[in-house]
């Protein structure tokens, strides 16, 4: 799975984007986040503040309950500021 | 958990995916290069006769009362052009438009520089003035770009924090 980071959770863990294997056993976004803040203390302190990261899944917008259900790509960022 | 305004009860269909051939057309545009507010508008109305109101919003960037030297804009490719896209569209849904256009710029941007455009059209001004702030409002809280300040002083400061105000602007379009 390809995945990528905007802003702040981008530079806490230190990478624009990476392509993952993501184990079978996680099957929503917010066992996405559980696995990667356990990759190690950059992810875990990109994630820390976790009920403000946002998710989209192929470019939509999705809650964290989202199952990944064959998504090709997920990103994480803050609440948006543009405008 | 995110607070995050909802778009549509529907799932909006993403922009040339199942478009009704009678909505209006829609221009999106994301770029590193300055635009031009009065060309676009007479783009967009160029050889349509019947249009009423145009309405126009330009978002610039503030000096922050001389503390900033700069913006900088990160923004999701493809995202960014879909999300806009997707707003644009059920702006037509809601309001009968002739045309609806919104470039978003990205890169650094010096205070005084334009950031953000949006133009809307209509028969007449209603629909015109509440499409342009709809997608502005949604824009600001659903598309995915994020302001990095730069200051006068030296060196990049923090992330812009998103304002719960912008929050409770778009979820007034959902009352």
């Amino acid at each position: 799975m390809q995945i990528r980071y905007f802003a702040w959770v981008r530079e806490r863990v230190g990478r624009e984007a990476e392509t993952l294997e993501v184990p079978a056993a996680v099957t929503t976004v917010s066992g996405l986040i559980d696995w990667l803040a356990e990759r190690d203390e950059s992810y875990a302190s990109a994630f820390a503040e976790r009920d403000t990261i946002r998710v989209a899944l192929d470019h939509e917008h999705v809650e964290h309950d989202a199952p990944l259900a064959g998504a090709r790509e997920a990103a994480f960022f803050p609440p948006m500021t543009g405008g | 958990m995110t607070g995050q305004a909802p778009l549509s009860p529907q799932t909006t269909p993403k922009p040339d995916q199942e478009r009704d051939p009678a909505l209006p057309p829609v221009v999106v545009r994301i770029q590193a290069e300055d635009f031009d507010p009065a060309a676009e508008i007479e783009k967009l109305v160029a050889g349509k006769a019947n249009i009423g109101a145009v309405v126009t919003f330009t978002g610039l960037c503030r000096d922050e009362a001389g503390r900033l030297a700069a913006l900088e804009l990160e923004h999701y490719p493809g995202m960014a052009e879909e999300e806009i896209g997707r707003i644009a569209q059920e702006a037509c849904r809601r309001w009968p438009l002739d045309g609806i256009l919104a470039i978003h710029r990205h890169g650094r941007i010096a205070p005084g520089g334009n950031i953000v455009l949006v133009v809307a059209a209509s028969r007449h001004r209603r629909a015109a003035f509440e499409a342009a702030e709809f997608l502005m409002d949604y824009l600001k809280t659903r598309a995915p770009f994020w302001k990095k300040e730069h200051l006068k002083s030296g060196g990049a400061g923090e992330w812009v924090d998103a304002r719960e105000s912008d929050n409770a602007d778009a979820d007034r379009w959902t009352r």
